[in-house]
């Protein structure tokens, strides 16, 4: 097909806002619950683990075009050859940031899932719970790790809003392109404290 | 005034030929009033000798306006890429260091072989077709505001430098870049050229079309005439959803 091209970077556009962005917000917000104490995140942890059909709405919501989106999102970032040195215009450099955040997410990513989930199917865990989190996050090097991870996510999330805007021809106009710059400039923040406070909650 | 004499430093990436390694060469010009990139390669055609002294062959390069309407000049000045013929000694920090745009194949020196963006304006249907058997009589009005707003598109002089800027247009992409869409745009809102939109926009749909666009905005950046290339593409982005959903579920209507 002469348009698969086309057809498949509107897809990875499309899937890194439905579902992903989404999936990505509500994660966090749920982890929020941990700076309620351990009782409210293991309840809010309990609540979401057990939700009816949960391993089709982790293939379907998350794990398959979360795949999708980062191989396919691979090939793109290294069929760039970036050049913020020369040309270091505000939207060129977070270009390059989307490119970088985009390949360490997916080894934080994997890292993530193997060190929780993964655990909890083989049975290495019972469920992804507060003293899971504690544990992993006791180290000072996997917390520094997990703050690079949640930033990079709420930034390539963020970055992606504005791109998602443009690449579906929403934002138009040089002013249109700017608003939605600082909307999306909110969004980082807002995401980056939720997501941060989460993370000290268990230290 | 009795100071020592001026001079300009110029450092320059040169080739002999496209499949040849590229070397640096340095020249020390004379200082002469309002000079530009163009006349001091003229200078060092006039007088080929190397900062070492050597005699050496004069530096090719491409021109043709000399007053930035043509694109012909265009180079890599500092690492920016831009027209020669504009670029004035006094306002640029030396070395002066000259590259050729190596988004394109290089011929030989500073001269690059633009012809892909013309193939890509052929490939993107880039003009009005209104030949026919019989005289079709006056095509359809432009609005006045709309022709003026058309006019800022139509500058485009396809100098390459939104190419060269662009870190999606290289040899692992097949990315068109922004001026051969920008046509499109300016095509489609021809009035007369409005009449074949699907086939343009179907064929930014293709192959190294419009999706290879990642947003970096160095085109509209660079743009030397000022195109508002970015734009251009998100309006192109918001046309091809409107046509794929018409292509996948049917309409009545094709073109608009």
């Amino acid at each position: 097909m002469d348009n698969r091209e086309f057809l498949m970077r509107r897809l990875h556009s499309l899937l890194g806002i439905i579902p992903i962005g989404l999936f990505l917000t509500q994660h966090l917000i749920v982890n929020h619950f941990a700076t309620q104490g351990v009782e409210a995140f293991n309840a809010a942890s309990h609540f979401m683990a057990n939700l009816p059909f949960v391993i089709f709405l982790e293939i379907f919501v998350i794990y398959l075009p979360l795949m999708y989106h980062a191989f396919y999102g691979l090939y793109i970032a290294f069929t760039s050859k970036n050049n913020p040195g020369h040309y270091s215009y505000l939207r060129n450099m977070l270009f390059v940031a989307q490119r970088y955040t985009g390949v360490f997410l997916v080894v934080f990513i994997a890292w993530h899932v193997f060190e929780t989930r993964f655990q909890v199917a083989i049975g290495a865990a019972a469920e992804a719970d507060f003293s899971m989190m504690e544990n992993i996050l006791s180290n000072p090097f996997m917390l520094a790790f997990y703050i690079v991870g949640v930033l990079a996510a709420v930034f390539h999330f963020s970055n992606g809003i504005w791109s998602f805007l443009v690449t579906w021809g929403i934002t138009q106009s040089e002013a249109a392109q700017r608003n939605a710059t600082y909307f999306t400039l909110l969004v980082f923040i807002v995401l980056s404290i939720i997501g941060i406070r989460a993370l000290f909650a268990f230290v | 005034m009795g100071e020592a004499a001026k001079t300009v430093l110029f450092e320059i990436e040169r080739r002999n030929s496209t499949d040849e390694d590229s070397y640096w060469e340095k020249f020390e010009l004379p200082y002469k009033m309002n000079m530009n990139v163009i006349s001091a390669l003229m200078e060092i055609r006039r007088n080929p000798v190397n900062m070492d002294g050597e005699k050496t062959t004069p530096v090719n390069w491409d021109m043709n306006c000399l007053e930035e309407v043509c694109g012909a000049c265009s180079m890599v000045i500092n690492g920016k890429a831009r027209q020669s013929c504009t670029a004035l000694v006094d306002q640029l920090e030396q070395p002066i260091r000259l590259q050729p745009m190596k988004t394109f194949p290089v011929v030989r020196d500073l001269v690059i072989d633009r012809s892909r963006m013309f193939d890509s304006l052929k490939k993107v249907k880039a003009w009005v077709p209104i030949d026919g058997t019989h005289d079709l009589g006056d095509g359809p009005r432009m609005p006045e505001r709309k022709r003026q707003w058309a006019y800022e598109l139509s500058k485009c002089m396809t100098c390459g430098v939104c190419l060269e800027a662009c870190p999606n247009v290289n040899d692992k992409s097949d990315f068109i870049g922004a001026a051969p869409l920008s046509q499109v745009r300016l095509m489609n809102a021809h009035p007369t050229g409005a009449m074949n939109r699907d086939a343009r926009l179907n064929a930014i749909m293709g192959e190294g079309g419009l999706a290879g666009c990642g947003n970096s905005q160095n085109c509209v950046e660079s743009c030397p005439k000022g195109i508002p290339l970015t734009t251009s593409i998100a309006a192109l982005n918001r046309d091809t959803t409107v046509q794929m959903f018409r292509n996948f579920f049917g309409s009545d209507r094709m073109v608009d």
